[in-house]
């Protein structure tokens, strides 16, 4: 009989179930890209997927080692992630500061956010011919279009991060006598730090996908430059290894940001 | 004990503009608060008891008339208030929380430090000094709150219906506490909230509001002697007389606003 049995045995039992289930949960996680690469292997090999379009990753993964022997590939790494770290700090800074601005005082809010709304919809991609006239082929340009995407994002999340702090905060810096220095840095800025930080890893993915579009018009080195000079000559294997290459770093950068994100955002 | 006048409030006016409609939230509210007192203001939601408060607490300015704190020290700030359990800041830890005011003033370190540590003690949240707002329970928060307020050593103190979010047992743990404290600094504290109970278990005198437009309609002396407990509040046959009365007055407002 049920009643017979000790409860907290009955309990465990439950619990490894649970426990069962999470590893399961774990297992499907990292399985679902293995998955996926074997059935991409399979089907190359067999001729099902054109193997001229898509070759087996095995094919791409030696085309990389071969790469990265010739030490072709690190001087493209280097270059791109240069360009895209510039970029980025261009960008989220001056995003993060007028974000604050925004928020703060209502007079620079309604001045500045037409301006913002209105070259927001402009790609910067669409710019690149004009950054280029102006800041020339060199490594300059690309920063400049990488800021100019990533600035968008973060500066409307700063704003909106501000304005979602509770009044009841506002009210209290206030009825302490905070002075205006005191107020930025103790309630604006942390109070708009989670809204601002999803902005940031918001600017990251963008300028992971400006880098190689500026890296295709107008340059002779970087992972955009690989990718687009390979499929010219016809180099598929070559292509996949800069795309798997963008992939690798987009995840990675996204991985850093979330911890960073955690560890900054302890109090939530 | 001592007669003087701490809040002096005159012909206080406030009227909300929108749109070419008129609130008037305050009407010509004349009233003396005395050093020391603990005065409660109780009326129904919208009566303008919240308005009067964030006038005294400088977050909102009269349309007309004025107040006046009389100022026993010069490096004091006039008034602290104590916010609803949301008056908590998220990312600040305990410390610094109950640090805020001392550290905004720009005291120095050794002060601060001292003054944070006797109230963080004093409310039984040395424990938790370290951690953040949210791992405590809306009782430890508004210690916090209470704390902050009172290591800022304030010429008064205004409080905001601070445990209006609280189960019934923590609000009697956390009343009682706030009397404790209060006992030893005897503040000028003006204190709003919907529970009779609690303004008859704190206050000296109860000011009761009626809304549109928002006065001063009556007040009760609570003579109870302190220290008080809630045990022999609810047993006096005088209180229980003076919760009728406060009841009646609430309930004949609130039907004249409907009606």
């Amino acid at each position: 009989m049920a009643s017979d049995h000790n409860p907290v045995a009955v309990e465990r039992a439950e619990w490894k179930k649970r426990q069962m289930k999470e590893r399961m949960k774990q297992l499907l996680t990292v399985s679902s890209p293995i998955f996926m690469l074997l059935l991409w292997e399979v089907l190359s090999r067999t001729a099902v997927l054109d193997p001229r379009f898509f070759p087996p990753p095995t094919a791409i993964l030696e085309t990389f080692w071969n790469l990265a022997a010739s030490g072709e590939l690190l001087t493209h790494i280097g270059v791109s992630l240069y360009r895209i770290f510039g970029g980025f700090l261009l960008g989220v800074i001056p995003g993060v500061i007028i974000g604050l601005l925004m928020g703060l005082y209502s007079p620079i809010r309604h001045f500045v956010q037409p301006i913002v709304m209105a070259i927001m919809p402009i790609p910067t991609l669409a710019l690149l011919p004009i950054i280029i006239i102006l800041f020339g082929i060199g490594d300059l340009s690309k920063v400049v279009t990488i800021a100019g995407s990533v600035f968008f994002p973060v500066v409307i999340n700063t704003a909106a991060g501000v304005m979602n702090i509770d009044p009841i905060h506002m009210d209290l810096a206030k009825n302490y006598g905070a002075d205006s220095k005191d107020y930025f840095l103790k309630i604006a800025f942390p109070g708009a730090l989670p809204v601002m930080l999803e902005g940031i890893q918001m600017g990251q993915a963008i300028a992971l996908l400006t880098i190689v579009a500026a890296e295709m018009m107008g340059s002779v080195s970087g992972i955009g430059f690989l990718i687009w000079t390979s499929y010219k000559a016809f180099l598929l294997q070559e292509m996949y290894v800069g795309l798997i290459l963008i992939s690798f770093f987009g995840y990675l950068f996204s991985l850093l940001l979330r911890g960073l994100q955690r560890k900054i955002l302890r109090w939530r | 004990m001592k007669e003087d006048v701490k809040i002096r409030i005159r012909n206080l006016t406030k009227v909300f503009y929108q749109k070419g409609e008129s609130v008037t939230a305050l009407d010509n509210v004349t009233l003396d608060i005395l050093d020391g007192e603990f005065v409660c203001l109780v009326g129904p939601s919208g009566c303008g008891k919240t308005t009067l408060l964030r006038i005294l607490a400088d977050l909102e300015q009269p349309s007309a008339g004025g107040y006046e704190i009389a100022t026993e020290k010069e490096d004091r700030p006039l008034q602290s208030m104590v916010f609803q359990e949301r008056g908590v800041i998220p990312w600040l830890t305990v410390r610094d929380n109950v640090a805020f005011g001392l550290e905004m003033r720009k005291l120095p370190k050794k002060v601060v430090k001292e003054r944070t540590d006797y109230y963080l003690e004093k409310t039984g949240l040395m424990a938790f000094a370290d951690r953040f707002p949210k791992e405590l329970s809306g009782g430890m928060k508004q210690r916090v709150g209470i704390a902050r307020a009172f290591a800022n050593d304030p010429e008064i103190l205004l409080m905001d219906e601070p445990f209006a979010a609280l189960d019934e047992q923590n609000k009697f743990i956390l009343q009682e506490e706030l009397l404790q404290i209060w006992a030893e600094t005897r503040k000028t504290v003006l204190f709003i909230t919907h529970s009779i109970d609690e303004a008859l278990l704190l206050s000296d005198r109860i000011l009761l509001m009626s809304a549109q437009p928002g006065r001063i309609s009556e007040e009760i002396r609570v003579a109870a002697p302190r220290p008080r407990a809630m045990e022999a509040i609810r047993a006096d046959p005088d209180i229980a007389e003076q919760f009728v009365r406060v009841l009646k007055h609430l309930q004949d407002e609130v039907q004249r606003s409907r009606g």
